[in-house]
């Protein structure tokens, strides 16, 4: 992390300065491009409760954290949100809601503006209701299009957050009247990252690199147009990169995840990566998990490195990229990540860019997020 | 860093696009911090952070002063002569206007135009 000595900086410093709480991954939307596990169902019953996630946040707090990010699953499927924004503005957090919208009621909405909420990030996946619904798997659109419109009538700074996917990189246009419609002042594209429910319906995913040329070059478009009435980010997905991304800004180095069981996590995808020793805010104190758990120093630093990233000059930069990636894609999470066209693996990210095209392919249906639907038990 | 990175990959957001040039600062201007932003003294880094949505810097010394003075009721000229008695000096006058033309261009502030002389 550099260590600047400018005015305006804010190192990390060893802090845990931005912290989720996956509230539940309870969720009334099945959306196959969920980075929830596989096995999301099995969290329920053990989720955290109220005063837990209280003493979850005086924990971080006095750890140093200060952007919050309330999550899930949907986190309007609690309904201590409204009590737990209050205390966490209350200890000097900076709320954020990340929502599907649905359950988002206009009481619940004045409820958590009178608790301190400073944000809220919708997400919305296309202009069209019936494709909306179909990729989500549920009546959704309408509602989405609603909150949107209400959580601006309150004047909430809002984000209007888009997964990009081959199923809506074309409609980036119609998308952006429709933000302009609502008057939304952020606009996030964010293509989607290959974990869990994405990964594995990655092939049917994947849009190519023609359309997301077209979809950059819409939105750059509309950046002129508009100029400054709003701003407008396109988040390249890594697979089309030839360098891997600054992961959580580094493992354990600013960000800090707890899931809904109270395991503490260096991201929100770092389950997947077999063999690393989780420890839950029931058992230890925060502040043992962040600075001393084996985990946690896991992938600080870098120290762990292998080649190409130990002697390579970008190493500062990006990290080696993100260590689920590394594992999920070549068995061993200490690897370069594969998306850089320095790994020794790097042929993985361009069969799988391949294989989407490749002649006689068969189309699979999209698997959507339900219980029971995948089974992990053999994925040791 | 700057500014932390969000917890997705990509640039620090900032909100509140529509006024990138500033309105010239008049003496009667008066100052606030921008609505989505929150100023406050921060003990784990010694020193005042302003958080907005995606991100947050830490303020140095004579930043967080002027800062603090940003409450809508302050006019710049109060803004000028109160830092200017606490810190015993004069002609702070350029350097606070400098720090609010920037910090405006970066929307952690704003003020309504003041309304033209009769």
């Amino acid at each position: 992390m550099p260590k600047d000595g400018s005015s305006f900086s804010l190192d990390g410093q060893g802090k845990p300065l931005w912290l989720a709480l996956e509230l539940t991954y309870r969720c009334p939307l099945k959306c196959v491009w969920c980075n929830n596990p596989l096995d999301f169902e099995t969290y329920t019953k053990h989720e955290l409760s109220t005063e837990e996630w209280k003493k979850v946040l005086r924990e971080s707090r006095e750890l140093g954290s200060l952007q919050l990010g309330f999550t899930g699953g949907e986190p309007m499927m609690r309904d201590d949100l409204e009590e737990l924004v209050g205390y966490a503005n209350e200890l000097g957090f900076y709320t954020n809601l990340i929502t599907s919208g649905i359950g988002l009621s206009e009481q619940r909405l004045l409820k958590l503006k009178e608790a301190g909420l400073k944000q809220i990030q919708l997400s919305v996946q296309s202009s069209r209701g019936a494709l909306t619904d179909e990729l989500v798997g549920a009546k959704a659109h309408e509602i989405k299009i609603e909150v949107a419109h209400m959580i601006k009538r309150h004047g909430f700074p809002m984000v209007l957050n888009v997964p990009v996917f081959k199923q809506n990189v074309e409609l980036v246009e119609e998308i952006l009247a429709l933000a302009e419609e609502i008057g939304v002042d952020y606009l996030e594209f964010a293509n989607i990252q290959y974990y869990n429910w994405a990964l594995l319906n990655r092939e049917e995913l994947l849009p190519s690199l023609e359309q997301l040329q077209a979809a950059e070059a819409a939105v750059q478009r509309a950046r002129v147009r508009l100029g400054k009435k709003m701003t407008i980010y396109f988040v390249i997905p890594d697979y089309f990169e030839d360098r891997p991304k600054a992961c959580m800004n580094g493992w354990g180095a600013i960000h800090l995840t707890i899931a809904p069981d109270g395991m503490a996590l260096p991201c929100q995808e770092s389950r997947v990566i077999k063999g690393l020793e989780f420890v839950s805010v029931r058992d230890k104190p925060l502040k043992w998990i962040w600075e001393e758990s084996p985990l946690f120093r896991k992938y600080r630093g870098e120290e762990w490195m292998k080649e190409p990233c130990r002697t390579c000059p970008e190493k500062e930069k990006d990290f080696g990229g993100c260590r689920c990636q590394a594992f999920l894609l070549t068995g061993d999470a200490s690897n370069t990540d594969p998306c850089c066209s320095k790994s020794p693996h790097h042929h993985v990210i361009e069969e799988a860019l391949k294989q989407k095209d490749a002649p006689f392919r068969v189309q699979r249906p999209l698997v959507k997020r339900m219980p029971g639907v995948a089974s992990v038990q053999f994925m040791e | 860093m700057c500014e932390s990175g969000a917890p997705l990959p990509g640039a620090p957001i900032h909100m509140h696009t529509q006024h990138s040039d500033p309105p010239s600062l008049t003496d009667d201007a008066r100052p606030r911090i921008a609505r989505g932003f929150r100023l406050q003294w921060e003990a784990a880094q010694d020193s005042h952070v302003l958080l907005y949505p995606e991100g947050m810097v830490k303020l140095n010394p004579s930043a967080s002063e002027i800062l603090q003075r940003c409450d809508g009721a302050h006019t710049f000229t109060q803004i000028v002569a109160e830092l200017e008695q606490r810190f015993d000096a004069t002609a702070l006058r350029a350097d606070i206007a400098a720090f609010l033309n920037m910090a405006h261009t970066r929307h952690w502030v704003d003020w309504p135009s003041a309304p033209s002389a009769p």
